[in-house]
């Protein structure tokens, strides 16, 4: 796969693979994607919209240059913004690529960062030399004035030209608690939106703060994605059990919304509305409780997200999956083509059951809720 | 009958020209019942005063009319109050001033009018988007829904000699409002555009300087009919949602 170089959400050519609950794979053009979901399905997206998570600035005690890159935070609550995780590199920007960063200056716990209008103090290393936790001083009113004028879009070397933030919002972005853009969401227009409602298509939103792809550090890499805390809007449960009951699939538009998805159902409980901090894996053990399809983009093998495609289809489907990828020269990266993976029907226990039966089995009781009719 | 009940959920609205005029009395109309406001204004000294005299209000310095400032400003509004019930267009530019004939208005000053009246609001509109969606979805099954005001005036109506630039942008507004609020509406967003009438204000000042100000409106009437029409238009009825459920599956009879 070639990276997909220019910040476009939706070009024209955009494609789409499809792969069927059979393993069967199929090409598409991406803006037939409401057309290849069938009335009744219900699609769920991310609507976080991105924070500029990138602050150039100084390490006082040092003097050196540094970029912050803001990675993650305990909640989604509005006045939860002085703390935050975050990864620090040494001088320079996105043009080089993350792995060939300079290390930031040793961080010591006190240290102040100066990041333009924002001061920060360094509260504990997390990883050295580059994972730490971070407080901005002063309001919240004022710290999140200075990330919005200050910060700019956390972007990597494959796209040459300065990101700016309407690049990196979705089209339904909502509340700004993303580090990088749910980019499976670049997919989603208003035109879309009108569409899955004329076809009968369901269509509900969670809120999660979706985290870094990368870091350049092969340690830290192999941490992500971090913990990422979560919102499940009322609505959105509510219209995720009314398909689970009537039989139809659960379409997450985003490997962030499976991951919250599959989170919230395994709670003790059952998929409820509110706040969650999503600290799970998805991937080759993971038995999915409440997402039927996957709209992803394409995804290197060794990536978190490659990997959490396992738990959607077996290891020779994935195997095809990669090779027409790349004999058919599919764009990768945020700007890139997409992936829709319905999960096999194949159980990995070993007996054949109808899908809707299967279904049943797995999720009457993480949703909390006690079938006494089996759907028809 | 239309006032809220005692009880409600305190709305989240922002406001575009928070410190002056009828923002100003906005901003106070709204956080006097306890909502929740977020407001925009050029000016950081004022930006900071307004939100330290109004209790609960979030001041986010900014200027609609930039492209560059946009997305910053909706990300403060959103990061600052959680979401987004109500958004009112209401800064405004005048254009040239002293008014002048079109025939000796600058482009610049046409598209200054332009850029604040139209561009800005489309552009916020835009960016909000997502935070007003998610309202009216989570709201949705109390019926209401989310609402946009755009505030314009009778000379986007009526051609009023000198007043150009502002007369044919506030119609472009008042037209975009209505074409978003025919888009919109079947995601449960409601967008109307507002004449509050001839008020006593900081712009109505520039535009007739000798205006007795006893002949005019106060702000903070205006600002109360406002606030009213936004709960009717809030709990205006919504057209059924088709559902999955009324979608036949394939091959049924029709």
């Amino acid at each position: 796969m070639k990276a997909a170089a220019r910040p476009v959400q939706r070009p024209r050519d955009a494609r789409l693979l499809v792969v069927d609950a059979a393993g069967r794979i199929a090409h598409h053009p991406r803006s037939a994607l409401a057309d290849l979901l069938v009335p009744g399905d219900l699609v769920v997206a991310n609507d976080a919209a991105t924070l500029p998570a990138s602050l150039s600035g100084r390490h006082l005690a040092s003097g050196a240059a540094i970029e912050v890159r803001l990675a993650g935070r305990h909640s989604l609550a509005a006045d939860d913004i002085a703390c935050f995780l975050a990864v620090v590199f040494g001088a320079g920007d996105w043009r080089m690529r993350t792995e060939d960063r300079p290390l930031p200056p040793p961080l010591a716990v006190g240290d102040t960062l100066a990041l333009g209008p924002l001061a920060a103090t360094v509260v504990r290393v997390v990883v050295a030399p580059r994972l730490i936790e971070l407080r901005f001083a002063g309001a919240a009113d004022a710290i999140r004035a200075g990330i919005a004028r200050h910060g700019r879009p956390v972007q990597y070397a494959h796209i040459a030209a300065p990101l700016a933030l309407w690049d990196v919002w979705t089209a339904i972005a909502a509340q700004p608690v993303a580090f990088e853009a749910p980019s499976a969401g670049f997919v989603i227009d208003w035109h879309l939106l009108e569409r899955l409602r004329e076809r009968g298509i369901g269509f509900a939103t969670l809120t999660h703060a979706a985290g870094l792809s990368s870091t350049g550090d092969a340690a830290l890499d192999a941490r992500l994605p971090f913990d990422e805390p979560y919102d499940l809007p009322a609505a959105t449960v509510a219209a995720v059990r009314a398909a689970f009951e009537r039989g139809d699939r659960i379409v997450a538009i985003g490997t962030t919304v499976a991951r919250a998805l599959e989170h919230a159902a395994a709670r003790p409980g059952g998929v409820r509305a509110g706040a969650g901090i999503a600290d799970n894996r998805l991937g080759r053990s993971t038995r999915l409780g409440v997402v039927d399809a996957l709209v992803s983009g394409t995804h290197e093998p060794g990536s978190s997200h490659h990997e959490l495609l396992r738990a959607f289809v077996d290891a020779a489907t994935l195997a095809h999956i990669d090779a027409a990828l790349a004999s058919c020269d599919y764009r990768t990266h945020e700007f890139g083509d997409s992936v829709l993976v319905e999960r096999s029907v194949a159980p990995r226990c070993g007996y054949a059951e109808p899908r809707s039966n299967l279904k049943t089995a797995t999720l009457a009781s993480r949703l909390g809720k006690v079938r006494t009719t089996l759907p028809a | 009958m239309m006032h809220s009940p005692p009880s409600r959920t305190p709305l989240r609205v922002a406001i575009t020209g928070g410190t002056s005029g009828l923002g100003l009395a906005l901003v106070e109309a709204f956080a006097a019942r306890g909502d929740h406001v977020a407001f925009v204004a050029r000016d950081g000294e004022r930006v900071a005063r307004v939100a330290r005299e109004i209790h609960g209000s979030h001041g986010i310095v900014g200027d609609v009319s930039r492209k560059e400032d946009v997305h910053a400003i909706a990300l403060q509004v959103g990061g600052a109050l959680g979401g987004l019930d109500v958004l009112i267009h209401n800064a405004s530019s005048l254009g040239p001033v002293p008014l002048a004939l079109l025939a000796d208005t600058e482009c610049e000053d046409v598209e200054q009018a332009l850029a604040t009246n139209v561009l800005g609001p489309f552009r916020l509109t835009k960016a909000l988007l997502g935070l007003l969606a998610a309202s009216a979805r989570e709201s949705r099954a109390e019926g209401s829904r989310a609402v946009v005001v755009s505030v314009t005036s009778d000379a986007a109506v009526t051609p009023y000699a000198r007043w150009g630039a502002y007369g044919a942008s506030k119609a472009a507004l008042a037209h975009m409002s209505r074409i978003w609020h025919e888009e919109l509406a079947p995601h449960g967003i409601a967008v109307v555009a507002v004449d509050p009438g001839d008020m006593d204000t900081p712009l109505h000042a520039a535009a007739v300087p000798d205006a007795d100000p006893a002949t005019l409106k106060r702000p903070r009437d205006a600002a109360r009919e406002i606030v009213d029409r936004i709960d009717r238009e809030r709990m205006t009825r919504l057209p059924p949602r088709p559902g999955p459920r009324t979608v036949l599956p394939p091959g049924s009879e029709t």
